[in-house]
């Protein structure tokens, strides 16, 4: 009995010192060093991995210079500009947001305020799901079925808008089953359920006593959603998003399939195109030397892309919650 | 307290069960897997392990069906192919992660030269075959005439409907319906896209303006499809397609295909016994490379490819030696067998002669 409590004895004693400062016992030291180790073990990998590709696409960098952001993609010419992939990625994460947004906000939204508690837990089950499918499988439904069917509705409309000012330029031909559009529309399919489910636990930490207080006042329900939980939430709202955004630029086999595989920078968005991860996925086989380095140099740039976006997400997440518990 | 104690030691003692029982077992596992696979390597003489290549994906059903019925012959022996494209497979080669690296291109590219520091590499043809011109035409069976200046102003979207004057010219007494034509190419890098615009080069110079690599930036209008069976798709589904498929693959999909005039002058359909005769026709370089594109031969199909095995000529063990001169000996004699059957044309002969007397280069 007094080995159990000689034991317990640093960290029991009140008003003692730091208790890093004092001698740990060996168990004590020994997990602290372990877990150190393994939170630097992460950075370890991802500095790794930031200076191998960079290397390997050295040659790329060096020999283009800023022509790597040149618009022609052509390797039987060895020239090797990146626009028309930072162009598609852009394009077609843009369409995803915009199509998965409207759409992941008003299911949490549902969930949380309209739907009772019995009724939401088997729409969240469903949601779930959907973040199960795996992105292979999207590709190829996207290809096999999706992409084909909606074809024909593209060349309907597209002849349709064809030679009207705005409209012609955007959704006007060439068009394609496999394009921008489907490619968008895919990945939001793909990223509905994340930004979902983070929407909801956001929304549902929102205090009852303000949407109580809403309703009180005699605010409809949606001025009641305006009124208090977008204040709290916004910022937890934006994070997800971006998370979301983050994943529908990285998306590789899905985007592959469906996009179509033509280096072009058009602003008719049923037209087929090509995304860095996409083009990366494809060409990689048979490349050798400067278009080898060429496809490493864009993974190099897409890295960059997504830990600036990861970046702004959590500075407006951690401003956004400094204000919402001021 | 002391009810406590015990209870604390009962767990204790309950872990350790638990864990020397899970012990046990893994080694169990262990030693079964082991001793099975180790076992029947002692009683014959040939060469045992495992040798592993990998690389270009126009090898990949031939080494795939080659090491099934290689296992009958050296059951001590196994040999994994992996695929990926031949750029991997070099890339595999020159890091020693594999021992031999199936690729379209010989010899190396320039700009891989300095990954192989240095280190002789010797090149082993094992397969040709034909690239078909495949088109879904409702009513027009295979055989329609094209050359190349022809089939290089469809791929370029210079020719768009099929009743073009340049195709109906070829095709004298046929009747061309006015589809428009869809272009169907690869979306992912590949030696058959490499290839097919090499016949282009070489078949239509001054027509053909996009060059020739694994990658070619085609017209916007075309459609492109994943590996020879996706393009293989386009063409079945789309009526008035057109695009460039590999032989096994074209006969799979039951598609329709072009008669291609040749440098000879003569139209000639893609087949077994024509790639042969291409190939027949080439001059090989001492180190075995060579180019069965655009050949002559008044039956050779032009538009016909070929990939190589590559080793290192010092290997630094004996027995991955003798595991490489078995193998490679079975894909150069009885595997030439099965090539037929799958779609592709076995080397002509003496070719085949060459490449089984490069064997005996292999060595520590």
């Amino acid at each position: 009995m007094s080995t159990v409590t000689q034991q317990a004895g640093p960290a029991g004693m009140a008003g003692s010192a730091h208790p890093l400062a004092q001698r740990r016992p060996l168990g004590d030291r020994g997990f602290q060093i372990l877990a150190l180790s393994c939170g630097l073990l992460v950075l370890v990998i991802l500095v790794l991995i930031a200076v191998t590709t960079t290397q390997q696409a050295s040659q790329w960098f060096t020999t283009e210079g800023w022509g790597i952001f040149g618009s022609v993609w052509n390797p039987a010419a060895n020239q090797f500009g990146a626009l028309a992939f930072i162009y598609g990625t852009a394009i077609t994460a843009a369409i995803a947001i915009i199509m998965s947004v409207p759409v992941s906000v008003g299911i949490a939204l549902l969930l949380t305020e309209v739907v009772p508690y019995r009724v939401s837990r088997p729409i969240v089950y469903v949601i779930d799901l959907l973040a199960v499918v795996p992105s292979v499988v999207w590709g190829l439904w996207g290809i096999l079925v999706f992409a084909p069917w909606i074809g024909k509705v593209y060349s309907d409309i597209g002849s349709a808008v064809n030679g009207i000012p705005v409209l012609g330029a955007l959704f006007g031909p060439p068009t394609s089953g496999a394009s921008f559009f489907t490619a968008g529309v895919i990945l939001a399919f793909m990223i509905t359920p994340i930004v979902t489910s983070l929407s909801r636990e956001v929304i549902a930490t929102v205090p009852a006593i303000d949407k109580e207080g809403a309703y009180a006042l005699g605010a409809t329900r949606l001025e009641m959603i305006t009124g208090a939980i977008w204040p709290h939430s916004k910022g937890g709202i934006t994070g997800a998003v971006l998370l979301g955004l983050g994943r529908a630029m990285g998306e590789t086999i899905a985007a592959a399939l469906v996009i179509g595989s033509s280096a072009t920078i058009t602003s008719h968005l049923f037209a087929p195109g090509d995304s860095m991860p996409a083009v990366i996925a494809n060409q990689f086989g048979e490349a050798s030397g400067l278009f080898r380095s060429a496809l490493i140099g864009l993974g190099v740039l897409l890295f960059a892309f997504t830990i600036i976006i990861n970046i702004i997400a959590r500075t407006i997440v951690g401003r956004s919650a400094e204000q919402g518990t001021a | 307290m002391v009810g406590y104690l015990n209870m604390q030691r009962l767990r204790r003692q309950r872990f350790t069960a638990a864990g020397i029982a899970l012990a046990a077992m893994a080694l169990f596992v262990a030693a079964c897997s082991s001793s099975s696979s180790g076992s029947s390597g002692s009683s014959s003489s040939g060469p045992s392990g495992t040798l592993n290549g990998s690389g270009s994906t126009f090898q990949l059903t031939f080494q795939q069906t080659a090491i099934q019925s290689f296992k009958s012959v050296q059951p001590n022996m196994t040999v994994n192919y992996g695929g990926g494209g031949s750029g991997k497979g070099r890339t595999d080669l020159a890091s020693n992660v594999v021992q031999y690296a199936g690729s379209d291109t010989a010899p190396i590219p320039s700009d891989e030269v300095a990954n192989f520091k240095g280190k002789t590499v010797l090149y082993f043809p094992v397969i040709i075959g034909p690239i078909t011109v495949s088109y879904n035409l409702p009513g027009i069976k295979s055989g329609l005439k094209l050359d190349a200046p022809t089939i290089a102003k469809i791929f370029q979207a210079e020719i768009k409907k099929w009743n073009d004057p340049a195709i109906a010219a070829l095709n004298p007494g046929v009747k061309l319906p006015s589809t428009a034509i869809t272009i169907a190419r690869r979306s992912d890098s590949s030696g058959t896209t490499q290839n097919f615009s090499e016949f282009l080069v070489e078949g239509a110079p001054g027509v053909w303006k996009l060059g020739s690599d694994s990658t070619i930036n085609w017209p916007a209008t075309s459609r492109g499809g994943n590996a020879n069976g996706g393009v293989a798709q386009i063409v079945k589904t789309t009526a008035g397609a057109i695009g460039y498929v590999d032989y096994a693959d074209a006969k799979a999909s039951g598609l329709t295909w072009a008669s291609v005039k040749n440098k000879d002058g003569n139209f000639v359909a893609p087949s077994t016994t024509s790639a042969t005769e291409a190939a027949d026709n080439v001059t090989m370089k001492p180190d075995l490379t060579f180019s069965a594109i655009w050949q002559s031969g008044s039956g050779s199909y032009p538009v016909t490819y070929q990939s190589w095995d590559l080793v290192y000529q010092k290997q630094s063990s004996a027995n991955v030696t003798k595991m490489l001169k078995a193998y490679l000996g079975y894909l150069l004699g009885d595997g030439q067998k099965l090539l037929p059957q799958l779609g592709y044309a076995p080397l002509p002969s003496n070719m085949d002669q060459q490449a089984k007397a490069q064997l005996s280069k292999i060595g520590t």
